[in-house]
């Protein structure tokens, strides 16, 4: 089938006039992506004494509207590394195909020396890193950038907590606490009121970061507009990880809103 | 002129099913110098037997490192190992840049024997004429892989290809019981003695024509030639052999 919608025609043209193929792209040139269409909002993480703790909601929007309200935006790659995507959602998923072969890829070569078919840590988080900022490097120079700010949760090689962020360019940062998109304004210093710098998070319980995340995601949902409060949150430590999809933010108050002019719903 | 019409190519099965280039290759393995590897739990040792063509020229390289984690030991074509190395290096290098994590031996010691069977099934081409012993410490622990010009590539705790080889994997046989808790002292007497025993009886190591190869127990793949490599031939085989002591006028 010819897919070009300019060739389509109709069945009775002398009734119907000619297909108007003038909303269509004219000749030029190969187009790439010059923005995101289907996106996702922050993605919040932050590491703790023994782990790494990182979330994201389950709102894909299409512009300012609230399209898809069941989208998984964290992806566990193995026992070790999780990733949150911000950003545009189908480069998310071209990213997904991408990972999907890789870990095929990696289990082939190097099933484990356990023999646990489960136990696929031949890539660490900080390896899937690097592979990843390549990946996004390699795009921005053909000036077809993957339109995401992704961050990488796990362990290390020496099973130390590890959390890194790559964006479109390929630009890449590390730090105790890292949020993208909106969340890079507004979560981030909720975070780093918990745990300042590294020896602050070398000191900080589980409970104490996964709290103080949900409490930042709970703050996005307050001041952001393309945010929902279903979101998915996972926990990568030593002994596994554990992933959470269908989550819902506890404890929302709204009453600061009714003083301010022009937030939400105003009846006068 | 020719052995018979079936050694024309590599691609030609001789009526009894049989590769004779493949053989050929295999063979040009067996005229190349004595290489050993061991392996113990912990460490990875490379020795080989260096030859010079005439007594003021210098010696073969055998012994190539690859990687901060691995290298390899040579017998057969110095110029056909060349081009693996050089492949093997890219790829590791390829594996750094890329994930920022060591090559897995396994990985790229299939990949060369990939490489090489290919090598072997199509008109135009020839075997590789060179066998190697790839060792090396990655993250499943330390490895010995011999790999063969028809593209066979096998894990090995402890071998010897080249001339005479088959002495140097006697002893092994005979010792293989002690290797896997050796030491790295142990272990590199172990492959000195096994590659003494290949020896034939007019040659003696020296400093001149061993080279060892060490890896393991945190450490880098280190490559010892020259005066590095007396002490070891002096604890292998006793003060005095093998280490010409220096004239010194008095």
């Amino acid at each position: 089938m010819n897919h070009l919608p300019q060739a389509w025609g109709r069945p009775r043209d002398d009734v119907y006039g000619a297909y108007n193929a003038s909303f269509l792209p004219q000749d030029g040139p190969k187009q790439h992506t010059q923005s995101p269409i289907v996106t996702g909002t922050s993605v919040v993480a932050m590491k703790f004494k023994d782990g790494v703790v990182v979330a994201a909601d389950n709102l894909a929007s299409y512009g300012s509207l609230a399209r898809f309200t069941d989208v998984k935006r964290l992806r566990q790659f193995n026992t070790r590394a999780v990733l949150g995507f911000g950003g545009d959602v189908s480069d998310m998923q071209h990213l997904d195909r991408l990972l999907t072969s890789l870990s095929l890829r990696e289990n082939y070569a190097d099933p484990g020396s356990s023999g646990d078919e489960t136990d696929t840590a031949s890539l660490d988080a900080k390896n899937l890193h690097t592979y990843l900022s390549k990946v996004m490097y390699k795009r921005r120079t053909d000036f077809n950038p993957l339109w995401n700010h992704i961050l990488v949760a796990g362990l290390d090689d020496a099973d130390k907590p590890f959390l890194a962020s790559v964006d479109l360019l390929g630009t890449t940062f590390s730090a105790p606490s890292l949020a993208t998109g909106f969340g890079a304004h507004l979560a981030v210093p909720i975070l780093r009121r918990v745990a300042p710098d590294e020896a602050a998070a070398e000191t900080l319980s589980m409970d104490d970061a996964v709290n103080a995340v949900k409490e930042a995601m709970k703050v996005l949902f307050y001041r952001d507009a393309r945010s929902l409060d279903k979101y998915s949150i996972a926990v990568i430590r030593k002994d596994g990880v554990q992933l959470k999809e269908d989550e819902k933010l506890e404890g929302q108050s709204w009453a600061f809103a009714e003083t301010i002019r022009g937030y939400g719903t105003q009846i006068h | 002129m020719f052995r018979n019409n079936y050694d024309n190519d590599s691609v030609t099965f001789s009526p009894q099913g049989r590769i004779f280039q493949v053989e050929y290759a295999g063979e040009a393995v067996k005229q190349g110098s004595v290489v050993v590897g061991i392996v113990s739990k912990t460490h990875a040792v490379l020795a080989a037997l260096k030859r010079n063509a005439e007594e003021l020229s210098s010696y073969q390289k055998k012994v190539i490192p690859i990687d901060t984690h691995y290298g390899v030991a040579l017998a057969g074509l110095a110029s056909d190992a060349r081009v693996l190395s050089n492949f093997m290096r890219q790829e590791s290098l390829r594996e750094r840049l890329t994930y920022g994590r060591p090559m897995n031996l396994s990985e790229i010691a299939n990949r060369i024997g990939e490489r090489a069977q290919i090598n072997t099934q199509q008109y135009g081409r020839r075997p590789y004429g060179v066998g190697l012993l790839i060792s090396g410490v990655d993250r499943n622990g330390p490895h010995l892989f011999e790999f063969q010009p028809s593209g066979m590539v096998n894990e090995m705790l402890a071998t010897s290809i080249g001339a005479r080889s088959q002495m140097a994997r006697t002893y092994l046989e005979k010792n293989l019981d002690q290797f896997a808790d050796a030491t790295k002292e142990e272990l590199i007497k172990h492959a000195l003695s096994a590659l003494k025993d290949s020896l034939s009886q007019d040659k003696e190591l020296t400093v001149d024509n061993t080279s060892v190869g060490v890896v393991g127990g945190g450490d880098l793949f280190k490559l010892y030639e020259g005066q590095e490599v007396s002490p070891m031939l002096a604890s292998a085989f006793g003060e005095g052999e093998g280490e010409e002591s220096m004239e010194v006028d008095t």
